[in-house]
């Protein structure tokens, strides 16, 4: 990469919004100023001792935090390495890290009066967590969806529609999250007098991936603050999955400039990387798209293409700016993982440490079976375990008859 | 630098008239149908043609405009072809205005450079780009000014006064005002609050300024005109294009003229507006 190495990978975006080219406010007139508007709110929001004071009472005896950093004894063991920690994000209320983000963004729509929210889903974790705040705080929530995740996700419509939440199934283009992405953008154009998009990954225009890092960067803060306690030192590396990226750049983005830290992303590989899948930096190449320039799957002219994942949650053509940025400038390693490898991860973490892990971050697992092997017994290694997996039981339960 | 907009706009300007504007997708059915009906445009009334360019993630399209960019994708359209498209035009027709309407990104793709040069040698005369506010001026506003392209700017029911400078600084050609907050199909404006938000937008500009969005009848579209320097009809074409086609979405004999008799009927309704007085 013919990139500069910048003083500190912790510095980005500049004023308008970019980490490096990627990045920017790539959206409508109509949602421009309430773009500026948000950003100005997230500035001030910052500032104020009582936001962050009210927020961490919500963190802590609502959504549960600090989730724990756990030593997976029989994981280490069987293979033969690293020794490995999970954050476990998936104890959060809701079941994911999607939480962390999701209670930033809805105490901003408080503070700026918006009374109605509305949210783009893939798995559903995101719906769910922003069904879940919205009626803890007694707002209005529509949560866009693929009609083919709408689908494969069943258990997660079901409990949004519990919440309260009306869920609105996208048969539009290829009916996965970035035509959920589309069609809240179309909400939002619509109805900006009341509305709150609450984006569930670290992408979008400007200011949202930093937004949503910060709120998710108390993943990596805490392991930080957990690793030190436990083992008196940093951890040598992290693994993360990679849908848009916001577990992942949450876990990371504390650990950018340590320059002992390993740092591998993990892409969601579909069928293999020459067939259907969605790991857009091993595929793709910058383009523009939902508000921001960005590392994309697409075809000589521009056209998005569909990417295909087991995981709903992975199942985008995209990825957030800032990891195509660390991609370029060579701070993060990015991996994938296919559909086959995700299923193996999936079944052995069960088996070996009794946890159901979403098919998400068993795609980070499937990386860690070829990563911890190679590494000294020494070797500190974190995984997030971004959600868990009740939500793909009945789907991982037809794949697995279906093959016997 | 004088484009064909301008000149359009200065002679509809002396004749007391406000502009037709017509959009349709390009390569909507197909390429062939579709140059014959952009060609028939003109003909039928459009004092200015807006072609869009087909781009499978339109995010401010309604359902009509998003299905007619996979129609056109489908039949195998590309940004190239929609180039191609312009150039047959212009063979016929060296007058009639033409603004290409779309997304960033295949523009992106097929490089800024190339593209400004490309569009200007085939015959365009000015781009709109949904997703490039003035904050991202520097990708291609400020590159096809110098191309001698006019980039037209929206305005918004949600952009104020304190933000309009910014939102006119770079614009040339026309301004487009978007009547509603919403995407493309939606519900039509009143036309005292366009009445209202034109004038306010003349208190800051010179340019003439056209509004779109909800504008499906000969009706709706004079009252427009008499508020406006121009009305934009789009989705109520690519429905009554829509309408013409076979059962597997194919173009038949009555296509081309199911657009240009409703382009002639909508022209009409415009010609009989008042103009308002300046
Ligand atoms: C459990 C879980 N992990 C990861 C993801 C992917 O999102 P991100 O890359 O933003 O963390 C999702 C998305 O739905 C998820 O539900």
């Amino acid at each position: 990469m013919n990139v500069a190495k910048p003083n500190s990978y912790r510095s980005g975006p500049d004023e308008r919004g970019h980490f490096g080219i990627f990045g920017g406010r790539f959206v409508a007139e109509t949602l421009m100023p309430l773009i500026l508007d948000l950003e100005k709110a997230y500035t001030a929001a910052k500032a104020d001792p009582a936001f962050q004071a009210e927020m961490n009472g919500y963190l802590k005896n609502y959504v549960g935090r600090p989730s724990p950093l756990y030593f997976a004894e029989r994981l280490t063991e069987h293979l033969g390495g690293a020794k490995i920690y999970l954050k476990r994000e998936e104890l959060n209320h809701t079941g994911s890290h999607k939480v962390n983000n999701v209670l930033g963004q809805i105490m901003l729509a408080r503070r700026m009066g918006k009374k109605r929210i509305i949210a783009e889903t893939g798995a559903g974790q995101h719906g769910v967590a922003t069904a879940t705040l919205c009626a803890r705080f007694g707002l209005e929530c529509v949560v866009y969806m693929g009609a083919v995740d709408v689908e494969r996700q069943q258990p997660n419509v079901i409990r949004m529609e519990m919440l309260g939440a009306k869920v609105m199934p996208v048969q539009s283009g290829t009916r996965t999250l970035k035509d959920a992405m589309n069609e809240a953008l179309r909400d939002w154009v619509t109805n900006v007098h009341n509305t709150f998009y609450c984006i569930g990954t670290v992408a979008g225009p400007h200011p949202y991936p930093t937004l949503v890092r910060d709120f998710q960067s108390i993943i990596g803060n805490e392991t930080r603050a957990q690793m030190q306690e436990i083992e008196g030192r940093l951890p040598d590396s992290l693994v993360a999955c990679i849908g848009g990226g916001s577990n992942a750049m949450g876990l990371f983005h504390p650990f950018l400039d340590d320059p002992t830290v390993e740092i591998f992303g993990v892409e969601a590989a579909g069928h293999g990387l020459t067939q259907l899948h969605a790991a857009s930096i091993a595929g793709g190449r910058p383009g523009v798209l939902h508000g921001n320039r960005t590392y994309l799957l697409m075809d000589a002219d521009g056209q998005i293409q569909d990417a295909h994942s087991i995981s709903a949650g992975l199942d985008y053509p995209g990825i957030g700016p800032e990891h195509s940025w660390l991609h370029e400038v060579g701070r993060v390693n990015y991996l994938s993982a296919t559909d086959d490898e995700a299923l193996a991860a999936f079944q052995l973490l069960s088996k070996l440490e009794g946890i159901i892990p979403a098919l998400e971050p068993a795609h980070a697992i499937a990386k860690v079976m070829e990563l911890a092997p190679k590494r000294p017994r020494d070797h500190l290694m974190v995984v997030n375990l971004s959600g868990r997996g009740d939500k793909d039981v009945p789907q991982v339960g037809d794949i697995l008859r279906g093959k016997k | 630098m004088t484009t064909r907009i301008d000149t359009r706009f200065a002679e509809l300007k002396s004749q007391g008239r406000s502009a037709f504007v017509t959009y349709v997708m390009a390569g909507d059915p197909d390429a062939a149908t579709s140059l014959n009906i952009v060609k028939a445009l003109p003909k039928a009334g459009a004092d200015v043609i807006e072609l869009g360019i087909p781009f499978t993630d339109p995010m401010a399209d309604g359902p009509s405009i998003q299905a007619a960019g996979l129609r056109a994708l489908k039949a195998g359209m590309t940004l190239k072809k929609t180039l191609d498209l312009v150039r047959d035009f212009r063979k016929d027709d060296n007058v009639t205005p033409l603004v290409l309407m779309g997304y960033y990104n295949p523009i992106y793709i097929y490089g800024v450079d190339k593209f400004l040069t490309d569009a200007k040698s085939a015959g365009v005369d000015g781009l709109i780009i949904v997703d490039l506010p003035p904050e991202e001026d520097d990708e291609l506003c400020i590159p096809a000014l110098k191309a001698g392209l006019n980039f037209i700017r929206l305005a918004t029911p949600t952009t104020d006064d304190k933000r309009l400078p910014a939102v006119l600084a770079n614009t040339s050609g026309f301004v487009y005002y978007v009547s509603i907050a919403g995407i493309t199909g939606a519900a039509a404006a009143d036309a005292n609050a366009v009445g209202e938000a034109v004038a306010r937008i003349k208190r800051h500009t010179r340019l003439p300024i056209c509004v779109g969005f909800g504008i499906r009848t000969p009706e709706a579209a004079r009252a427009i005109a008499e508020k406006a320097d121009g009305s934009v009809v789009g989705t109520a074409l690519v429905d009554a294009l829509k309408n013409s086609l076979d059962a597997e979405g194919r173009a038949t004999a009555k296509t081309v003229n199911a657009v240009a008799e409703l382009t002639a009927a909508l022209a009409q309704g415009v010609k009989g507006a008042q103009q308002a007085a300046e």
